[in-house]
C-alpha cells in the first residue's frame, strides 16, 4: 500500500516536471528564472505552433528559451523582452493574441453572440408567455368522449 | 420584414460557409507565417566564412537585390532544392547568398561538395543567433532582399521550380528595375 501510494506521489512529481526547460538553461536568480517561466509559458513554439516554448522539445523553442533569459539577464522589462521576440516573430508569437482592432471581431465576437442569443430567447419566451400559445385549449365534450373511447379500446 | 428576422441566421451561415471555403481552398498552408520584417531592413550581422573563405556580412546586401538563403546539412528538404539553386546561381543576374543555420562548419562543407555550391558567398550562423534575428522557424528559408536593403519577401521550405517562375524572379526583375 505505502509503495503503490509511493509511487502515484513519484508519477504526479514527474508529471509537475513535464516542461522542457532544462536545468543548464535554468537562471541562478529564482527570481529572473520565475519570470522568464511566466514569460515562456505565453510563447508559442513556432514549429510545433500549438505549444509553449517553455513545453517544446524543439531546438528552436531552446534557442528561444535561451535568448529570453539573456534578454531578462541584460535587464529587459517583461514588456521588452517579449517586443523583442514579437519584432522577429510577429504577434504569432503570442498565445494569447493581444486586443486591438483587427482581434475585436476575435475577442468580442462570443461575447457578442452570446448576448444576442440570450436576448432572442428573452423575446421568444416573453412572447410565449404574454399570447398564451403554450397552453393547448381544454378538451371539448366530444374529443373527451372519443378519448375515453381510444383508452377503453386499449385496455381491451 | 419577419421573414428577412428569420432568414438571418441562414445568411450568417452562409457567410461563415463561403469564408471558410475561400479560406480552404486558397491553397495557401495556414502554418506558413507572414514574416514580421516584410518591408523592414533586414538585420545587421557579420558572419565567419568556411574555413579560409571570406565569410558574410550585412554590407554585402546593399546596393543590389539579393537573394539570402538559409540551409543547413541536416536539413533534409535543403537537400531538394538545391538542384534548383545551383540552376538560379548560373543566372548572372541572381546574387544568391547563403547562410548556414545551425550547423558545424565541416558538415557545411561536406555537404556543399557533395551537392554543389551555388552561393556567391557563405555565413557560418553556428549559434542560430541571426536566424533568430530574421524570423526564421525551419529551414530552408529564402529572403529577397531590395537595394534598399529591406526584407520584400520571405519563402519557407523548400523553393519549387513554381516558386522561382512565378514569385522570385519576377519579383527580383521587379525590383531590379527601380
Amino acid at each position: 500500500m505505502k509503495r503503490a501510494l509511493l509511487s502515484l506521489l513519484l508519477l504526479l512529481a514527474l508529471g509537475a516536471a513535464a516542461h522542457a526547460v532544462t536545468p543548464s538553461e535554468q537562471l541562478a536568480d529564482p527570481k529572473l528564472e520565475a519570470r522568464a517561466r511566466a514569460i515562456g509559458k505565453e510563447l508559442r513554439c513556432l514549429v510545433c505552433q500549438n505549444e509553449s516554448i517553455d513545453d517544446s522539445n524543439a531546438d528552436l523553442a531552446h534557442d528561444l528559451r535561451v535568448l529570453l533569459r539573456q534578454r531578462l539577464l541584460a535587464g529587459d522589462s517583461d514588456t521588452q523582452a517579449v517586443q523583442y521576440i514579437v519584432d522577429r516573430y510577429g504577434e504569432f508569437v503570442l498565445l494569447k493574441p493581444p486586443v486591438e482592432p483587427a482581434t475585436y471581431a476575435l475577442w468580442f465576437g462570443p461575447p457578442a453572440l452570446l448576448v444576442l442569443a440570450a436576448l432572442g430567447t428573452m423575446l421568444y419566451l416573453r412572447r410565449r408567455s404574454t399570447s398564451g400559445a403554450g397552453e393547448a385549449p381544454p378538451l371539448s365534450e366530444a374529443e373527451r368522449q372519443r378519448l375515453g373511447q381510444i383508452l377503453r379500446e386499449g385496455d381491451g | 420584414m419577419r421573414r428577412a428576422f428569420y432568414l438571418l441566421p441562414m445568411l450568417l451561415f452562409l457567410a461563415l460557409a463561403g469564408y471558410f471555403t475561400l479560406a480552404l481552398t486558397s491553397g495557401r498552408d495556414p502554418s506558413e507565417l507572414p514574416s514580421a520584417l516584410i518591408d523592414k531592413p533586414a538585420p545587421g550581422f557579420a558572419l565567419a566564412g568556411l574555413g579560409g573563405a571570406p565569410g558574410l556580412d550585412r554590407a554585402a546586401l546593399d546596393g543590389q537585390v539579393t537573394l539570402v538563403n538559409f540551409f543547413a546539412s541536416w536539413c533534409v528538404p535543403c537537400r531538394v532544392e538545391q538542384p534548383l539553386l545551383l540552376r538560379l546561381a548560373g543566372d548572372k543576374k541572381v546574387r544568391l547568398y547563403g547562410i548556414a543555420y545551425k550547423d558545424k562548419p565541416e558538415n557545411t562543407e561536406a555537404y556543399l561538395k557533395e551537392l554543389g555550391d551555388p552561393y556567391r558567398a557563405i555565413g557560418l550562423d553556428e549559434s542560430g543567433q541571426v536566424g533568430i534575428n530574421f524570423g526564421v522557424y525551419g529551414v530552408p528559408e529564402t529572403y529577397v532582399i531590395d537595394k534598399t536593403g529591406r526584407i520584400r519577401l520571405r519563402h519557407v521550405g523548400p523553393l519549387t521550380a513554381e516558386d522561382v517562375e512565378q514569385k522570385i524572379l519576377p519579383l527580383l526583375q521587379e525590383l531590379g528595375r527601380s
